[in-house]
């Protein structure tokens, strides 16, 4: 689009800022990727270089042979992490669409009142509930099970409130009347009309959840080895010293390939949420 | 936020079935990990708790001695706040200008600007790599640069003096911190009602700045409270992302936060009350800041 009002001092400022920036977020990710593909001698070099002169894929083989030295089997790790990543992004999406549909299109008591604590507890972070969750997760026989980390993400306000603000967007109260009015149940209307028609917003439940998930690393809840995650063991891997640093870079490449797909598929639908993303003094 | 009209309405039976069915299954996780635990929290700070005998009432003592007594907590709460107010306000500005920026670029070098910058964000561990960029010997790259320029002639101990280490946390925390509020800015900004800035022009806005805080800024209000809010979120929960990098304690306590302070005395020393006294205050900063900004943004455009 063409617009008024651009002086050229201007964008050639903002183009370099632009450029500047974007070589700052690069930088480190193609480190690594380059460190991922470097043989030893390469990798501790003076002085550095980012790409590898001799690319190599022996640091993606070594991965599978560290990964047999561990306390128990590799694909454990890996197990854990999917599940947690599937069980909880489902769960989130499906409780969050439910729940941003009664407080978006269904009339009962209290719903703007739960919906301004919802907001309220946007504005602020997990850790200042670690320590009453705990005790509550103890009670309920939950710590060191893969519970601990799933349920929580169930009751995620953020997505919960994206799709709330995507759906009064979005769909029109007319929409659902007629479908009530030809017989619908009212699971009927949330999951054959609402549903289909938040997709964008879903997507965006999706895209936070998995990475949140993707990446998290329980040190306090789970102690059993074999109910660890992904990322718990690349911190392993990473920590255990220079020799290992091509293949730590290996399986950071693994590990952060996959919230970046998501985002890359899911980039259009997230970004129609965010434009509703807005909140209201 | 909150509608008046609530009041008047007459609910049926079925309504009110219906509602709560579907918000239960959220309510409940919502109300036992996040509304329960802040009510425990503010319950236990006023108490002494081990976790095995019975919480007992304490009074202010946790408070007093939080304040009066800890000195490490004054630090904590010193470098919580330093890191809140530097790299909040960077990190929303950032987001906010590269969102501006990246808006009027043709939609294909636009999605690819937008993966770039946000991906940092949620790709997990790759911020250890900082360590590899500030590695103390000459192998890390800022000295490898500093030293091949003649800067410098012996490496910079980045990740453990005290005179560098804030720095560089700053510009790990930076890095990671183009998430949710600039994926709404830029939405936001790709939003925008054309036909306001044609009047807009019309009415004398001379220059992009000019449109940009009369018109752009102030149409999007709701998304610079959306991201005010994530921004603040993220910038008092600063701690563990550090730990990977400068360890735990860091050098002379540098870079030790109230997250840090949080868990060691509810994970290590097991003293609970202590631990949610902590918590609280905390959780009372983010709350605190949150209404300082919302003030401020009602500002904006005017």
């Amino acid at each position: 689009m063409k617009r008024l009002n651009r002086s050229k001092g201007g964008t050639v400022l903002l183009f370099l800022f632009i450029l500047v920036m974007g070589f700052f977020c690069a930088f480190p990710m193609i480190l690594i990727i380059g460190n991922s593909l470097k043989g030893v001698t390469e990798l501790w070099k003076f002085p550095p270089t980012v790409f590898p002169k001799n690319p190599t894929l022996k640091n993606y083989r070594d991965m599978f042979q560290a990964m047999a030295g561990t306390l128990v089997p590799f694909s454990r790790y890996l197990m854990n992490t999917v599940v947690i990543t599937v069980v909880g992004t489902l769960g989130n999406v499906i409780f969050g669409s439910m729940a941003a549909y009664a407080l978006c299109k269904l009339r009962f008591p209290g719903r703007n009142r739960i919906f301004s604590l919802i907001v309220k507890a946007l504005m602020f972070n997990a850790t200042v509930t670690a320590i009453p969750s705990y005790i509550i997760m103890s009670n309920l026989g939950m710590v060191d099970s893969l519970w601990a980390i799933i349920l929580p993400a169930l009751g995620s306000t953020l997505s919960l409130y994206l799709i709330k603000q995507f759906m009064e967007q979005s769909i029109p109260d007319s929409l659902l009347e007629a479908a009530r009015l030809d017989g619908a149940s009212e699971w009927g209307v949330f999951w054959r009309i609402v549903m289909p028609n938040v997709k964008p917003a879903w997507c965006t439940a999706i895209l936070l959840s998995v990475q949140a998930l993707w990446n998290s690393s329980p040190n306090v809840l789970i102690y059993s080895e074999e109910k660890k995650t992904m990322s718990y063991v690349m911190g392993q891997i990473s920590a255990s010293g220079l020799s290992r640093a091509g293949v730590s870079a290996a399986v950071t490449v693994l590990m952060m390939s996959v919230p970046i797909l998501v985002f890359i598929f899911s980039q259009n639908q997230v970004l129609k949420t965010m434009a509703a993303s807005g909140m209201k003094e | 936020m909150k509608k008046k009209k609530e009041r008047k309405e007459r609910y049926t039976r079925k309504q009110i079935l219906t509602g709560y069915g579907f918000l239960a299954p959220f309510l409940i996780m919502f109300l036992v990990f996040t509304v329960i635990p802040i009510v425990v929290s503010v319950v236990l700070s006023f108490a002494y708790f081990n976790g095995f005998s019975l919480p007992s009432f304490v009074g202010l003592s946790n408070y007093i001695k939080l304040f009066l007594k800890d000195e490490l907590f004054l630090k904590a709460l010193s470098n919580t706040l330093a890191f809140a107010l530097v790299t909040g306000p960077l990190s929303y500005f950032l987001c906010l200008v590269l969102a501006w920026v990246i808006s009027e670029f043709p939609p294909k070098i636009r999605s690819f600007l937008t993966l770039l910058f946000y991906a940092p964000s949620i790709c997990g561990g790759v911020y250890l790599v900082f360590t590899i960029i500030f590695s103390e010997n000459r192998y890390g790259w800022a000295n490898a640069i500093l030293m091949d320029l003649g800067i410098t002639y012996k490496p910079i101990y980045w990740l453990t003096d005290p005179k560098y280490m804030f720095w560089v946390a700053l510009l790990v925390i930076l890095w990671t911190s183009l998430g949710s509020s600039f994926l709404s800015f830029i939405a936001g900004f790709l939003n925008i009602d054309e036909s306001l800035y044609e009047a807009g022009a019309i009415d004398g806005v001379s220059n992009r700045w000019q449109e940009l805080w009369y018109i752009t800024l102030p149409s999007m209000k709701p998304q610079l409270l959306f991201g005010a809010v994530m921004s603040i979120t993220g910038s008092f929960g600063v701690g563990p992302i550090l730990d990977g990098i400068f360890g735990n304690p860091s050098t002379d306590y540098a870079l030790y936060t109230m997250v840090h302070e949080l868990s060691d005395y509810a994970n290590t020393r097991l003293e609970l009350g202590y631990a949610s006294a902590i918590a609280t205050v905390l959780f009372a900063l983010m709350l605190g800041a949150n209404q300082i900004v919302q003030k401020i943004l009602a500002k904006v455009g005017d």
